[in-house]
């Protein structure tokens, strides 16, 4: 396949859907022991279920993510989904032959239910008043979702970073629903340098006067603490290697100003990703989804992903050389509790300078694992 | 479409075709630096195993993933120890027992998580080694031994003689041996029947645990 292989054709379109469920008086019951519903979830699909409804693949998006994994909504939308490169027709999630799903997480902002959804008992946005969810609630939405596809097990799920996390998380809550998983980037609990980076962030969510407490959906909202707080996720994204060469000490503008305008690239690149973010996240979910994050933990009361009910699922576990917010031990921590399965797992360390971000850019060493290891669950388990 | 890809017996090393031909259909297999993944693609698709590589270099690792088989990347010392007792039927242990640092620990190891192990070793008292050692006072650099002394990986000299020795020491069996020499890059060869020891390119030995 060559890079613009995609261009050369018509685009892909894709259509968002909602499904809703949870009606009162039959709420999910949430861990935190709140019941929450009506549920929507918005999801996407590319590809077609085949008969025997076995090539269903679900990818699980990172904190930031949305349902719009891959395609373009309409004609002359701009931008593909965000992982473009890895999904569609000819690509490593190849949706000529698997029948891909991507939904929204619960707590989002993209079409799923979260604090800036209307609550149906005051008609005015949840804000605070959302109760918090995990990350086990967001596989319970999921698993709702899947159930309501017809789909009793799923060949595949992939996910990166938070969308890793749902990927372990499923495999420990359903196991006979897995049929083989793809956790990148991921781990089985937060390091304390991961829950101190997204506690400064909520921070400065929170320091923000316009954040009101959560109560700002008639207003512009907490604009500057949630662009400091992206500011700050960007940071945990790179590495040293990847500012060094993206940005180096060179400054944005031809002199010193001798102020606080910003004078260096890495400043401007910050504060432009910070303002891409207010004008598509909501403060509280940000909230809301790095707590979920904090909370998830994997290991506490034993190692739930030591199951012999996942003895026969096949595994891909990856990570990335440059990834200090996930770095490898925690992938091979996930490897090792496998292996006490018995489990059929490999795993790859892929040299990449990116950071953790390096799971969402073009890699063809990740192309390669990717496509090869699902052309293989294919072939045992579809043809 | 893997028709590409599938490994055939020729094109392995010659070590490999006489492991492969020692591995009963159907078998639980873990292949320790399992290189680019011949032997396991072979086993794959001739013998119905279910094969488990570990590999170090991330490139080969990486390229064995990619033709469908199950590797991890890493170190195999370290590797090798979450497994569960008897998880496979045979681990092998191909011209690598010579680089290792406590062999006497791993293969205790590996004959926890594998009924049986086997080990193939380049035979340092082959003839030529003899003969350069005798006669240029040097260390011997042949096609089974391509290194100089300040840059081998090598860093135990095993004969076979000395191998079996250390086996009746330890209280390991030997299932099944045979003694090989090869040529065209090791692709090629013959089975030694006579003064192995002195004959031999490599020892190839199947072991189990006496109990």
């Amino acid at each position: 396949m060559s890079p613009s292989a995609d261009n050369d054709q018509a685009p892909l379109l894709v259509e968002r859907r909602y499904f809703t469920f949870a009606e009162p008086p039959e709420q999910m019951l949430l861990d935190c022991g709140a019941r929450l519903g009506p549920i929507t979830l918005a999801y996407e699909t590319l590809g077609e279920l085949n008969a025997e409804r076995s090539n269903a693949v679900l990818i699980l998006h990172a904190f930031s993510g949305d349902s719009h994994v891959a395609g373009r909504l309409s004609i002359d939308d701009e931008r593909p989904g965000w992982w473009d490169n890895m999904v569609g027709p000819g690509k490593p999630v190849d949706t000529s032959r698997y029948f891909v799903i991507c939904s929204n997480i619960l707590g989002g902002c993209s079409g799923s239910t979260g604090p800036s959804s209307i609550n149906p008992e005051t008609g005015r946005p949840y804000g605070l008043h959302f109760p918090m969810v995990t990350i086990r609630d967001m596989v319970r939405a999921q698993k709702c979702l899947i159930d309501h596809l017809g789909i009793r097990s799923l060949m595949s799920l992939i996910g990166g970073s938070v969308g890793g996390m749902q990927v372990l998380r499923w495999c420990a809550d359903f196991p006979e629903m897995v049929g083989s998983a793809i956790p990148m980037a991921t781990t089985t609990r937060h390091s304390a340098q991961a829950i101190a980076f997204n506690e400064v962030a909520r921070q400065a969510i929170m320091a923000d006067p316009a954040w009101n407490n959560g109560d700002y959906y008639d207003g512009s909202g907490p604009a500057h603490g949630l662009a400091v707080a992206r500011m700050i996720g960007h940071v945990t994204y790179l590495s040293d290697e990847a500012m060094r060469e993206k940005f180096g000490r060179r400054l944005h503008r031809s002199a010193l100003s001798f102020d606080f305008t910003g004078d260096f690239q890495v400043e401007s690149y910050l504060h432009h990703q910070g303002k891409k973010f207010v004008n598509r996240f909501d403060a509280n979910s940000l909230l809301y989804i790095t707590k979920a994050a904090d909370y998830f933990d994997l290991e506490r009361g034993g190692n739930q992903l030591i199951n012999e009910a996942l003895a026969n699922v096949p595994f891909l576990v990856i990570s990335f050389t440059s990834d200090w917010l996930y770095p490898t031990y925690q992938s091979r921590d996930i490897v090792s509790a496998l292996k006490k399965n018995g489990s059929d797992v490999s795993f790859c360390e892929i040299e990449a300078q990116w950071g953790h971000d390096a799971f969402l850019l073009p890699n063809r060493r990740l192309d390669g694992l990717v496509s090869g290891f699902l052309n293989r669950v294919y072939h045992e388990r579809c043809l | 479409m893997n028709a590409v890809y599938n490994q055939e017996l020729s094109n392995m090393r010659f070590d490999l075709q006489v492991i492969a031909s020692w591995i009963d259909p159907g078998s639980r297999v873990l292949d320790l630096g399992c290189g680019n993944g011949d032997l396991l693609d072979y086993l794959k698709h001739h013998k119905e195993v279910v094969g488990t590589g570990i590999e170090f270099s991330e490139e080969k690792a990486a390229r064995c993933i990619e033709r469908g088989l199950t590797v991890l990347q890493g170190d195999f010392r370290h590797e090798v120890k979450d497994y569960p007792e008897g998880r496979f039927d045979v681990v092998v242990l191909s011209q690598t027992l010579q680089q290792i640092h406590d062999p006497k620990d791993l293969l205790i190891d590996l004959l926890w998580i594998g009924r049986r192990v086997i080990v193939s070793f380049p035979n340092f008292a082959h003839w030529s080694a003899r003969l350069q050692l005798l006669f240029t006072g040097m260390a011997p650099v042949n096609d089974q031994l391509p290194y100089e002394w300040y840059n081998t990986p090598n860093i135990r000299v095993i004969t076979i003689k000395d191998f079996k020795r250390f086996l009746h020491l330890f209280g390991l069996r030997i299932v099944r041996e045979v003694a090989i020499n090869t040529h065209h890059h090791n692709f090629k060869g013959n089975i030694i029947r006579t003064f192995k020891n002195l004959r031999a390119t490599y020892g190839i030995m199947m072991l189990e645990r006496v109990t």
